[in-house]
């Protein structure tokens, strides 16, 4: 059976050290599936002016598009060439919910991030998304250094 | 609304003023402009804001009162049916999470609101309860839960019926379910509504969605730092919108969207502070609000005087049946209009209901309206058109003096709650006047940027200038819009009833699901 590991993306060195290490997980695993996975983070409870609303949806489709391109695509052709199965996944949303939901949703039998993303004050106050998906997770989480 | 004053006795008053003016030698700008504007829109403005035959009740105000009575009568009382709904859907617990991204039902009502929240809650109550009594607050409550369903049927309508072009953005409003709806039902005419309607919006956008905004910010400003010219605060003001309209500079907007919500809360907040500290106030003051509403408690006018300005106050407040919020509300990404009908009628619930009668609340507990110790009833004052009050204040002054009694600071944190209220509706008022732009001369960078100039130019012109007439005329456009608009909803409110018919029986039989389940 294909073991599903997902893999969280920050667009930052971090990011790319969790990639890092999912691949090496995937090369021992043998067939094994990796997502890869970049959350733009989104709350549908922010504030935006009527022109920014009329406007959300194409801004939307841009910012995957970004993503996509810049992020998640080199990564999955990377695991690509190095013969690993791999799919690429961009979200908007809450970083630990989404990763969380798409785990859940694949079947994923874990979910490999980097520690740190977001500056002291809003982790201080906030938590870190890598702590609130450790906190909230249905699978286990490596969270790589 | 920001800017219901008493117009029949302004425009009145300034058609006089304005023709005496006229015969003077030495004349400002701003008088030579009062005076021309009075004298080609003054039948108009008259016409709008006219009264009753002996009564000062104005027609518009029963318009939107009476129309807010038949969609509320047509759809079943759908504002109490669906309220549980409407919480759930602005939860986002029928939202598909992989639309995540996309306008929520949250954050289209929080702008909407934006628009509609500001100095008329504050000052516009003030005026209500000055001269109508508490027992006007009754009548407004009752006028605000009507207006529900007037929002509900145009903002569904507004969803169902907006443009959505290729590369992603969207334009809705009245105009576009006049033009269409109308086409739909094989009727004529509704390009003409919606040319007609475009052409008030942007006027009432310049006049009452600005000018009188930057007006009135200017008065606040100088009010706490000394009288200076208001073209400072024009230049200020215009400077900021520019950069958030025409610059793109979102850091502002998300400033201001973040801290107008939050002003909004505090205020709420202060309200019920007072309240707690006037416990013992709270049953004399709801014994007042109900028997004003019935006898008048000695108000001018009576119960009629409550009523009207009650009526008044809620119609004047929410834009219910005016067709802004349509605007607004079009934006959101749903497959199903009618769930932003159904989010849309939050607004009159919190903007009249919740907001304007906490001031109201907030004015009757705190003692400001002075009454008869023996009889109970209110003192007027000599000219027995208003009650009297502590240290005679009316509008916002009323306003701030009632909750400095509890909250000795309050009245500072008003004065730039009311700032802050005034510039949001800038904002949001550009953009519904941009839309009516679009509409008539175009969609494109060139047509949006004219437009754009032009609202920074009038912004300093509102807060330069006291331009009676022009703010009456504009009023007067807002209104119109609403004459027009409701004009169409009567047609088009049957399409509406199919929306709702088939989407009740879809939430019924369980096709329509919660994407979160409940807690």
């Amino acid at each position: 059976m294909t073991v599903k590991l997902v893999v969280g993306l920050d667009g930052q060195a971090s990011g790319e050290r969790a990639l890092a290490h999912a691949q090496h997980l995937a090369g021992l695993i043998g067939d094994c599936e990796l997502f890869v996975i970049y959350v733009i983070e989104w709350s549908p409870y922010s504030f935006q002016t009527a022109e920014e609303n009329a406007q959300r949806h194409r801004r939307r489709e841009e910012e995957i598009a970004t993503a996509t391109e810049r992020l998640v695509d080199p990564a999955v052709a990377k695991l690509r060439t190095s013969g690993l199965k791999a799919r690429g996944i961009v979200r908007h949303g809450d970083v630990a919910d989404t990763l969380n939901r798409i785990a859940r949703e694949e079947g994923a039998e874990q979910i490999i991030v980097a520690r740190m993303s977001e500056g002291g004050f809003v982790r201080r106050v906030f938590g870190s998304s890598t702590s609130n998906l450790v906190m909230g997770a249905v699978v286990p989480v490596t969270v790589v250094a | 609304m920001k800017h219901s004053q008493t117009f029949l006795a302004t425009g009145a008053a300034t058609l006089l003023a304005g023709a005496a003016r006229a015969q003077e030698e030495a004349l400002s700008l701003d008088d030579r402009v009062n005076a021309v504007f009075a004298d080609v829109t003054g039948p108009y403005v008259s016409f709008i804001f006219m009264p009753f035959p002996g009564t000062d009740f104005p027609w518009i105000v029963m318009w939107l009162v009476v129309a807010a009575t038949i969609f509320t009568l047509y759809f079943g009382f759908v504002q109490f049916r669906f309220f549980g709904h409407a919480i759930a859907l602005v939860k986002g617990d029928y939202s598909d999470p992989n639309d995540a991204g996309e306008v929520s039902h949250f954050q289209a009502l929080a702008t909407a609101l934006s628009g509609t929240v500001g100095l008329g809650n504050i000052a516009g109550v003030a005026v209500a309860v000055g001269i109508g009594g508490p027992g006007a607050t009754f009548w407004m409550i009752v006028a605000g839960l009507l207006g529900m369903a007037s929002k509900f049927t145009e903002c569904t309508l507004g969803v169902k019926y907006r443009n959505e072009y290729p590369d992603g953005t969207v334009s809705g409003g009245p105009m576009y379910y006049m033009q269409k709806g109308f086409e739909e039902l094989g009727l004529p005419g509704g390009r003409i509504l919606a040319v007609l309607f475009a052409v008030f919006c942007i006027f009432g956008a310049l006049g009452g969605g600005n000018m009188f905004q930057a007006n009135q910010a200017h008065a606040q400003i100088a009010g706490i730092v000394g009288d200076y010219p208001g073209i400072i605060t024009g230049l200020v003001f215009a400077a900021v919108v520019f950069a958030v309209i025409v610059g793109g500079i979102k850091s502002i907007a998300h400033v201001t969207e973040k801290i107008v919500p939050f002003m909004g809360l505090l205020y709420v907040g202060a309200a019920v502070i007072v309240l707690i500290a006037n416990y013992d106030m709270i049953g004399t003051a709801f014994g007042q609000i109900f028997a004003g509403a019935f006898t008048g408690l000695g108000v001018a006018g009576g119960l009629v005087g409550a009523l009207i300005q009650g009526f008044r106050r809620a119609a004047f407040s929410n834009e219910a049946g005016v067709g802004s919020a349509a605007i607004a509300h079009s934006a959101v990404r749903t497959n199903e209009p009618i769930t932003e009908g159904f989010v849309s009628l939050l607004e009159p619930l919190i903007d009249t209901v919740v907001i304007c009668t906490m001031t109201a609340l907030v004015i009757t507990i705190s003692g400001q309206l002075i009454t008869d110790p023996e009889t109970g009833r209110f003192v007027l004052d000599e000219a027995g058109t208003a009650i009297r009050t502590v240290g005679d204040t009316s509008g916002v002054a009323l306003t701030s003096a009632a909750f400095g009694t509890a909250i000795w600071w309050f009245p500072y944190v008003l004065a730039v709650a009311v700032v802050l209220f005034a510039f949001s509706t800038m904002i949001s008022w550009s953009y519904y006047g941009l839309k009516a732009w679009t509409y008539l001369f175009g969609e494109g960078r060139k047509t949006e940027l004219t437009f754009k100039v032009i609202f920074c130019v009038f912004t300093v012109i509102g807060a330069a200038a006291s331009l009676g007439p022009v703010i009456d005329f504009s009023d007067a456009m807002i209104f119109s819009m609403a004459v027009v608009n409701i004009f169409a909803l009567y047609f088009l409110m049957k399409l509406v009833k199919r929306e709702l018919e088939s989407y009740s029986s879809r939430l019924r039989s369980g096709k329509i699901q919660r994407f979160k389940a409940k807690a």
